[in-house]
Formats: C-alpha cells, structure tokens, sequence
C-alpha cells in the first residue's frame, strides 16, 4: 500500500518509492531508505502533509510524496 | 593544537562549543556564504586548544553550503582531532555521517551527546560495544548539563598528543567502514543500532506534547494564528515606536541641508533626493526590518517555522506551492524585503520564483499606510477590508496561473521537522545581522541612487514628461494625468506614492481632488505594481536580472488587471449605492 493510505500512529515498513531519482535522492536525503520502519506521527487536515518518525528523525511529506512512497504496515 | 566539532544540525555540538568557549569566541562566516563557524582558545589539562564549530551537517556529500565548507574546512586546515558529535537519541541518522568520517582515516572521537534524551526515548546505547566496532573512542555527554565534557577533551588530546594510539587504519574491521555509496551507509548505521541500542519504554516529554497542540488540526491553527499575530503587533509597534522620530529626524536634517546648499539648485535638489534614500533605508525599512528579523529568527531557532509549513501545506498548495512557501508569504505583510530574502530556504529554482513572485504582490507595511491613509480614512474601513480580500483572492490567482505556466517537476513537499529548542540568542542575532547587512549593502545604495536620479529628473522639470510616460496606466485606470508622478515615486518607497499624491493633485484633502472611485483604484494598483526598489534588489541577488525584470513586469500587468477590476467593482457598487 501507499503511505498516503495510512492512518495515524500506524507502524509501517519501507518497502519502495515509485517516481524518478529526483525524488529517491530528496527522500534518502532525509534519511528514509526503503527497509526502514517509519511511524506516521500526524496527519495534517485538508489532504495536508503526513509527518513521519524514520531512525529519531521526524520529516512532513506532502501528500504528493507520501503517494509516492509504498509501504507494508508492520504489527 | 585544533580540534574541529563535527555533527549533524541539531546534534547539540554548539551547546558543547558554548560550555567549553570563553567569552572571546569568534564567529566567522566562509567566505560568499552566510554559512558560519565559530573558534575558541579553550585550556585542557594546561594545552591551548583551538575548537572550531562547524555548521551542522547531514553528510559530506557536498550539496549544500554547509556540507561543502565543512569538507573544505577539514581539507584546508589543520585539525588534529575530530571530536564527531552525534545525537545518541538519534543515533542511526548520526551515525551515517560518523561512518563517512571514519573513512577519511583521521584521529577522531565519537561523543554521544544527549544521552539523557536517549534515555527519556528508552533507548539504551552499549557504548563499549560500539567503541569496539567502531575502533575509535566513544564517549557520552549531556552537553546541556555540561556532563562528560572534561572526559570528552581528554580523550581527544590523548589522541591529539599520541596519534597513534587509536587510528582508524590500525582497527581491524577499520576498512569495511569506507562505505562509499550512501544507501549502504545508512544500512549499515542501521545495523549498526540494531545490535548495540535496546530500546524500552518510551516517557513522553513536553516537546511532544507541545505538538500535540501546535500541530493539531484546530489548535495548531489557532495557535498559528494567534502566534502570527503577535509578531506582526511585535514588529508594527517597535517599527512604529521608532519611525515617527527617525523621520521627524531626517526630515529636519534634509530640509536644513537642502537651504544650506540654496533652495531650487540642482545642488540642493540632488542633496535633497539622495537623504530621501538615505532616510528611507534608516528610518522606514530598518525600524521594521530589524525587529522583524529578530522575531523570525527567535521562531526559526525555536523550530516553529517549519511547523508553519506543515500546517499550511495543503492551503499553500492551492496556489501552486508547497508548504515551506508560507514564510515568504508570510513575512511580505511586513516588509517584500526579507520576504524575498527567505525564499532562499526553497530548494528547487521554480517554487523559489513563484514564492517570490507571489511575496511581491503581498501588501507590505509601507503599502498598508497608503491603504489606511487613502482608502480607510476617506471611505471607511470596510473598504480598506475588502481591498485585503481582494489582494489574497488575486493573489491566488496569480499564483494559480503562474502554477499552470511553470508545470512543478517535483512532486511535494519533503521537510525535516526538527525538536524544539531553547533559542539561543547570539545566533538570533547573528542571523539577523547577516540579513541586515545584505540590505544595507544590496539594497539600500540602490534606494539612495534611485531617490537622486528621481530628484534630477524633477529639477529638470521632467514631471510632465513622467506623467506621459505613465499616461497609459492612468489613462487606463480613469485616473488624473497628476498621479503619474506619485506612482513613479512608489517605486523608491511605496508610501510615497500618497505623499506624493498630494504634492501632485495640489491638496492633501483627496476628497476633493478624486472620485471615491479613482481613491479605491489607485489604491489597488499601488498594493500590486512594481514592488519598491528595496525589493527590487533584494529580487536581483535571489534571483538574478532576469527573474526580477519578469516579477517586475508581471506586478504591472497583475496591477493593472486587478485595478481595472476594483475600478469597475467601485464604480458598480457606487452606483448602486
């Protein structure tokens, strides 16, 4: 699944991004790689952005970019 | 002797430099950049030590200022220790950064700062576990409560005097760490925190319950609100406190210069103009810059700013941008000048453009005098209200179109969201400062050269001729020939243009001299055209020539649109009215 799909306070894990090296470069930039297990902190109302908790860090992803980032929720 | 700090942004490396610094810590920026580091003589154990405080970097890569300085620092100087801060609450992204040090084979020290953090998170970290991986020492600290700091630089100057006691290259799995390629850098960060962090039970703190109202989905923007406001009443009052006298100030001065130098000679008139960019620099941008920058500063050191930017991504989207655009946005109800300024947080070359085209249009300060002075006191408050409207409507739209144009090639927003921290005020105001001396340098010589052309221009009789060459414009909009001039004069410092307007129409009592009509239009074109030449340099050094001409040429076509349209708006509602 996407992580525009996912619900708040959910615990999921990397699994790929779709999109070009543009966008792999900025996220890997902030520390998100696939295989890392994020944690979606909050999310904005209005389509606004998803914040996230990879590795201590926390980063806002655009609803543009969180579709764009798949996936699986861990238990 | 130098030791060199080391660290990623918010790791806490300067509150380390700040406990071991003295008074006499000199801040240096590098050469063309804003990005700054600060050097102390420190004494360990009876040795000078010279520390220096790099910026914050993620890593080494080179793709921002901070991480190219940093490189050349290490390349350039001597430094004999790399005392490598990481966030130990934070330890895998810290490390990523730590494995790329350790490949450049230099006598360094690990120092795991905020372990009070860590263990508030519940993660407990096997320091000699990681020593050992790692070949280097590793040492904890709370650079906050000062603990750890004596043993840390010990350690570095056992290394510094006895280089060969631990070195990268004699531990024995020391090769394996010349990771080159990022993804397995941070792959073996991870792996690394797997087999020396055990994470427990995690106690929420203050910070995370401050989120939970400033980020929420109705507080969060209330407080935004209520935040915002209080700034702006900040900023207005002390740049009010202050404009009033300065003015009054320069005022006098110009006008005892100007007779000095015999009244109506070109002499005088060229003083005359060129104390008008002298005084409109100190006494009309500077009041209200400086407080402003300092408030900004004090939220961007809190770590607010990029929470605002979550908060109004999807508004901010709407128009074409994404949510770190507020700023610019933002801070144009102030003053365009470091509104420009700010768009320069913006990576990508497009949103940069459309944030600072669309600051522009934003109503500065020196605008809203013109509004209140034209508009509020000759037809009422309502009015001035529905000019504001109407500004954020056209706003949107211009950014809406612009949007269209210049098709995005990247697909949202991606922002780190750091913790809060206590603000720190010598980097508020050494922000502010860097800030301040663009606009004194850039800015301002252009204000004062422009103020004196315009003066010549005037002695030379060229009024006539300047309201013919803006005859189109107020042709078009229904206004008189005179107000020609005051436009013009708009350009060097918007609330000239209703200073001017008297001097131009022959009375400051604009009831009788224009229609309510003509007030309301002229006002609109005044809040949108060419932003005032401050502004204007400010564009230049952000964006380069070009990039200004277009957002100039864009303000005069969106101003004319736009005061057509409150043209016909007044007219219908006077009509039927």
């Amino acid at each position: 699944m996407r992580l525009s799909e996912v619900t708040q306070g959910t615990w999921v894990r990397v699994v790929g991004f779709e999109g070009g090296q543009g966008l792999r470069a900025r996220l890997t930039q902030h520390g998100i790689y696939p295989g890392d297990r994020l944690r979606v902190l909050r999310v904005a109302p209005l389509g606004g952005p998803f914040l996230v908790e990879a590795n201590g860090r926390e980063v806002a992803l655009g609803q543009g970019v969180a579709a764009k980032v798949l996936v699986e929720v861990e238990p | 002797m130098r030791f060199a700090l080391i660290g990623q942004p918010n790791c806490g490396k300067s509150t380390l430099f700040n406990q071991v610094a003295g008074y006499r810590a000199e801040t240096g920026n590098f050469p063309g950049t804003t990005v700054t580091y600060t050097e102390s003589r420190v004494r360990v154990a009876g040795e000078v030590v010279e520390v220096v405080d790099l910026p914050g970097t993620y890593s080494l890569a080179g793709t921002n200022p901070a991480e190219r300085e940093t490189m050349r620092y290490l390349a350039s100087r001597q430094v004999d220790v790399i005392i490598n801060v990481v966030d130990a609450s934070r330890l895998s992204a810290g490390l990523e950064l730590t494995l790329e040090l350790l490949a450049l084979g230099r006598p360094m020290v690990i120092a795991l700062n905020m372990m009070d953090e860590a263990a508030r998170l519940g993660l407990e970290i096997n320091g000699p576990g990681l020593e050992q991986e790692l070949g280097v020492p590793v040492l904890p600290l709370i650079a906050s409560k000062g603990r750890g700091v004596k043993p840390l630089f010990l350690r570095a100057l056992r290394l510094a005097k006895s280089p060969d006691e631990v070195k990268v290259e004699k531990s024995i799995r020391g090769g394996s760490f010349a990771l080159t390629d990022p993804a397995e850098r941070h792959a073996r960060a991870r792996e690394l925190v797997q087999r020396f962090v055990r994470s427990g039970e995690r106690r929420l703190s203050w910070r995370d319950r401050l989120d939970d109202v400033l980020l929420h989905p109705l507080w969060g923007y209330l407080s935004l609100f209520l935040i915002l406001f209080l700034f702006f009443e900040m900023v207005y009052g002390v740049g009010a406190a202050l404009e009033g006298p300065l003015l009054a100030f320069f005022d006098g001065l110009t006008a005892g210069l100007g007779q000095r130098f015999g009244a109506g000679t070109l002499l005088s008139e060229l003083v005359i103009g060129t104390m008008q960019g002298v005084s409109a620099g100190i006494a009309i941008v500077l009041p209200y810059l400086v407080p402003f920058l300092l408030g900004l500063g004090l939220l961007e050191d809190i770590g607010y700013l990029p929470r605002v930017a979550f908060l109004m991504d999807a508004l901010m989207h709407r128009i074409g941008l994404h949510g770190k655009a507020v700023v610019p946005f933002i801070l144009g109800y102030g003053c365009n000048v470091p509104a420009v300024m700010s768009t320069r947080t913006l990576e990508d070359p497009r949103e940069r453009y459309l944030a600072a085209a669309v600051a522009t249009l934003v109503p500065c300060a020196a605008r809203l005098s013109v509004v209140f002075g034209l508009v509020a006191f000759y037809l009422g408050p309502v009015a001035a209200l529905s000019l504001y409207l109407f500004n954020l409507f056209v706003i949107a739209l211009t950014g809406r179109l612009l949007s269209r144009v210049m098709p995005e090639d990247l697909p949202g927003l991606i922002l780190e969201i750091p913790p809060y921290r206590l603000p720190t005020l010598r980097i508020i105001v050494q922000k502010a400062w860097f800030r301040v001396r663009e606009f004194v340098t850039e800015a301002w010589p252009l204000l004062i050269a422009g103020s004196a052309v315009l003066a010549a221009l005037i002695y030379f009789r060229a009024a006539a001729l300047l309201n013919v060459l803006v005859r189109p414009i107020t042709w078009t909009l229904g206004l008189p020939s005179a107000t020609g001039v005051p436009l013009i004069f708009g350009i060097l410092r918007k609330e000239l243009s209703l200073i001017m307007l008297g001097q131009a129409l022959g009375s400051t009592n604009f009831d009788a001299v224009l229609t309510p009509v003509q007030m309301y239009t002229f006002a609109a074109f005044v809040m949108f055209y060419i932003p005032c030449l401050a502004t204007l340099g400010a564009l230049k050094r952000e964006l380069g020539t070009r990039s200004l001409l277009s957002i100039a040429g864009l303000t005069v076509v969106v101003a004319l649109l736009a005061a057509s349209v409150a043209r016909v708006a007044a007219t219908l509602f006077v009509g039927g009215g």
